[in-house]
């Protein structure tokens, strides 16, 4: 039998486990919470509410490319709130199911695989604030957001955001068996990418000449790309052609199938010795 | 050709005991740049190799430290092996840490498929043998409830109820079964027999050579993480008697 067939099968035994895992996380994310999932919308809307209050007269006047400075907030926030939400949760994966995997046989990527899908899933629910808060401005006329039919190229960055979370998250769970202290680093790394990544701000509005290492770095963060190309679909679907960039996509796809690639083979590597630090 | 059920083949597990357990990034660093990152090797198993029959019953005895738990989780595949293979051919099922897979914040039923699940088994399995899993482990009641409000004693026996609904081909046990109460230790004693009377291959871990007699029909010994002696269990509990005697 061939190692992958030997994969395969192995994967299509343990499906069952995955799902269960999936169900599980999103089902007790939520249990005993007086809320419950209603936490998923109330979130994003309250930071949201905040940061247009304190940031509106900075960044928010509202230029072609912001339209809406609310709407412009949270496409952001949402897609940045999945990819630390699931790396931090994948990161805590195998630590977090120590006592199984040390004495059951269980493939040990499934639980990574598990956290950042049903993360994922919490992201898919939390996307209909975004289409409620559009309405909402829509309907008073208040700065209103050209959604056309272009909003489902959305998929496409959601889909690359996905893939980059489940690298990160593979290997951020391999690193944090071996260094507890990883999460702690991570936390703050996490706090600073909000900052480094253009969530409450537009690019052009901090000054930086074109070329300059500033915006250079800016644009290398592979989010940036990400959120640029989500919110092409979303807030600017009439002219989506201007603000859908070719070199964004080729660029954070390559920087997401990479950094999975590389993640599953650090995972991978490793796994046998998990056990022996956990 | 005789079948095998289990094949152990030269199997050699190396440990590195630190010293001081290093695991965070910090202090690795100070350590590599000091160079004070030393640890002393360990081999839990050295060597070790032996074939068990489909249908044979083997006792593993073997003092403390002697490395019969790490055999035991090298066969159920939970460590692997520094060197050499292990093979084991059919369902295996560990009982050794019965409701390993429970989430404490589920009820008694979610806990069901969760741990299925753990064991591979798919969600239309469990529908199958559902009722039969709560009838064996006497939790009617309580299925509702969150596993964290469950005793431990409840714990296993429902832990034991899902991992023997399915008959396995191989059979794990570590120590005699003390699951629940009395009259439920000996409804579970009585499943595991009838198992070995369809033929279970059974690997039984023990420091009593009575209970090894009683249920196995082969034994062996490991000492300091090596095989010393394998055979038919009456020989083999004699030499272990002696053993324990020139101590």
């Amino acid at each position: 039998m061939s190692a992958i067939t030997k994969h395969k099968d192995n994967f299509l035994k343990y499906r069952y486990l995955l799902k269960e895992l999936v169900i599980k996380n999103i089902k007790l994310q939520y249990r005993n919470s007086v809320l419950g999932m209603f936490w998923t919308f109330l979130q994003p809307l309250l930071t949201m509410v905040v940061l247009a209050v304190v940031f509106s007269n900075l960044f928010g006047k509202n230029s072609s490319q912001v339209v809406n400075y609310p709407v412009y907030l949270l496409s952001g926030r949402l897609l940045y709130e999945f990819f630390t939400q699931s790396t931090k949760r994948a990161m805590r994966s195998i630590r977090a199911n120590s006592s199984i995997i040390k004495k059951v046989y269980v493939p040990k990527y499934i639980y990574p695989l598990s956290v950042v899908i049903s993360t994922f899933v919490t992201f898919l629910i939390s996307l209909s604030v975004l289409a409620i808060v559009i309405l909402f401005f829509n309907i008073l006329k208040k700065n209103p957001v050209p959604v056309t039919y272009n909003v489902f190229y959305a998929i496409i960055p959601i889909i690359i955001m996905f893939v980059f979370s489940l690298g990160v998250g593979m290997f951020l769970g391999t690193l944090n068996v071996f260094f507890k202290d990883i999460e702690n680093f991570y936390d703050v790394f996490t706090l600073l990418l909000f900052y480094l990544t253009p969530i409450v701000y537009t690019v052009d509005r901090l000054g930086f000449p074109k070329g300059s290492w500033q915006a250079l770095m800016l644009k290398a963060n592979p989010l940036y790309g990400m959120i640029e190309m989500f919110r092409a679909a979303v807030i600017h679907g009439d002219k989506f052609m201007a603000y859908f960039s070719m070199n964004q996509l080729y660029y954070t796809s390559a920087v997401a199938i990479v950094t999975l690639v590389f993640g599953f083979i650090v995972f991978y590597k490793n796994q046998d010795k998990f056990i022996l630090h956990i | 050709m005789k079948e095998y059920a289990i094949e152990v083949n030269h199997v050699s597990m190396l440990f590195h005991l630190n010293k001081e357990r290093v695991d965070n990034a910090k202090e690795y660093f100070v350590r590599l740049l000091t160079r004070r990152l030393t640890f002393t090797e360990f081999w839990a198993l050295k060597d070790v190799s032996f074939k068990i029959e489909k249908g044979d019953r083997v006792g593993v005895l073997g003092f403390n430290g002697a490395g019969k738990s790490t055999l035991l989780k090298t066969i159920a595949g939970v460590l692997k092996p520094t060197t050499g293979s292990v093979r084991v051919s059919g369902v295996i099922a560990p009982l050794l840490e019965l409701g390993a897979g429970f989430d404490p914040n589920y009820s008694g039923a979610e806990n069901i498929y969760l741990y299925g699940a753990t064991m591979g088994f798919s969600r239309k399995f469990i529908d199958e043998k559902f009722d039969e899993i709560v009838e064996f482990s006497e939790l009617e009641e309580f299925m509702d409830a969150p596993l964290k409000s469950y005793s431990s004693g409840m714990r296993s026996r429902l832990g034991f109820a899902i991992a023997t609904a399915v008959q396995p081909d191989v059979l794990i046990l570590d120590e005699v079964l003390s699951v629940g109460d009395a009259a439920f230790r000996a409804k579970s004693e009585q499943r595991v027999l009838d198992m070995m009377t369809e033929g279970v291959t059974v690997l039984f871990v023990s420091h009593s050579t009575e209970s090894v007699k009683r249920i196995c029909n082969k034994a062996i010994i490991l000492t300091k993480g090596q095989l010393v002696a394998e055979g038919e269990v009456n020989e083999i509990c004699e030499i272990y008697t002696e053993m324990i005697n020139g101590r």
